[in-house]
C-alpha cells in the first residue's frame, strides 16, 4: 500500500517565479489510511515517508498550496522570503499539505510544531513563518542559507530566470 | 453573563500564569480572515490570534523552543475543532524588547 512515492514533490523551476504557468504538481495521494487512522497517530510509514520529504532537497518547506499558488497567507509569505533570499530552485523543494491528510497532521507531529508552514534546511527545522520572517529580517536567514550553499550567487542566474 | 471572549481569555490567563510575561499583547485578527476558504461553517470570532510576548522566560532558548513553549500551553485551543486555526508569534525577552524599541526610537 505504501509502494508508491512519497508525497508529490511540488518543487518547480519556476518555484520563485511568476514567468510560466503554474506547474499542477498534484499526483495520486501516495496513502490510502483513511482519515481516521492516523490522527494523533504518527505510523511508521508516514514518519519515513517525511524523513523522506525533509531529505528530498536542502530547502524544504512544507505549505498550504503550491508555490505558483499559495493557499494561504502565511505560506505565501514564506515563499516570498525564500525568494528575495535567491534560495536556488534546484536545491528547493515544497510540499503541499493540502494534497495529503497524512502529511497535513503527520507534520504537526514530526516537527513537534501545531502549524503550517515548516521550513527545514539541511533536514533540520527551522522554523514557522514568524520565524522565517523574522530571521529574513535580522540576517540571519541569508546566513545560514549561504552557508548551506544553497542561494544563486550574483550573475549566476537559476534556469528558470533566464527565460525571460 | 458568558465571556465574550473565551479564547483570548484563555490565552491570556494560560500565559500569564506559565511565563509571567512583561509584554502581553493580544490582537484578534479573526475579523480579517472571516472570509478565508478553510473559515467557511466558522462560526467563532476567534479564529486568528496575533501575540507580543515578552518574558524572562524565553532567556536562553532559541526562537523555535519559545514558540513551541507557547504552542504547548495552549494545546487545547490549538486542537479544537473550530478553535485558533493561526497564531502568529513574537517572542522576545525583556533585553530583547529593549533593544528593539531603541533601535526602533533610534531609525524613526
Amino acid at each position: 500500500m505504501f509502494s508508491r512515492t512519497v508525497f508529490s514533490r511540488t518543487v518547480r523551476q519556476t518555484a520563485f517565479s511568476a514567468i510560466r504557468p503554474a506547474a499542477t504538481p498534484v499526483g495520486p495521494s501516495p496513502f490510502s489510511l483513511s482519515l481516521a487512522v492516523q490522527r494523533r497517530l504518527l505510523s511508521d510509514a508516514v514518519r519515513q515517508a517525511i524523513d523522506k520529504a525533509v531529505a528530498s532537497a536542502p530547502v524544504v518547506l512544507f505549505m498550504k498550496g503550491t508555490p505558483e499558488t499559495p493557499q494561504c497567507g502565511f505560506s505565501r509569505a514564506s515563499i516570498q522570503v525564500l525568494g528575495l533570499q535567491g534560495v536556488n530552485p534546484d536545491k528547493f523543494a515544497a510540499y503541499n499539505v493540502l494534497e495529503d491528510q497524512d502529511l497535513r497532521q503527520g507534520i504537526k507531529e514530526y516537527s513537534d510544531w501545531p502549524t503550517i508552514p515548516q521550513l527545514y534546511v539541511d533536514k533540520e527545522f527551522v522554523g514557522g513563518c514568524d520565524i522565517v520572517i523574522s530571521m529574513h529580517q535580522n540576517g540571519e536567514l541569508a546566513k545560514l542559507l549561504e552557508d548551506k550553499g544553497v542561494v544563486v550567487r550574483e550573475g549566476e542566474q537559476a534556469e528558470g530566470e533566464k527565460r525571460e | 453573563m458568558a465571556a465574550q471572549t473565551p479564547v483570548e481569555d484563555a490565552i491570556r490567563q494560560k500565559i500569564t500564569a506559565a511565563l509571567n510575561p512583561t509584554t502581553l499583547d493580544i490582537y484578534n485578527d479573526s475579523h480579517l480572515h472571516a472570509h478565508h476558504k478553510p473559515m467557511q461553517g466558522v462560526t467563532s470570532t476567534e479564529t486568528h490570534f496575533r501575540l507580543v510576548i515578552t518574558s524572562e522566560a524565553f532567556k536562553s532558548k532559541m526562537q523555535p523552543a519559545r514558540h513551541r513553549l507557547v504552542y504547548s500551553l495552549l494545546k487545547d485551543e490549538l486542537a479544537q475543532e473550530g478553535g485558533i486555526h493561526a497564531l502568529q508569534l513574537r517572542t522576545m525577552t525583556p533585553e530583547e524588547e529593549a533593544k528593539r524599541s531603541a533601535q526602533e526610537t533610534g531609525t524613526n
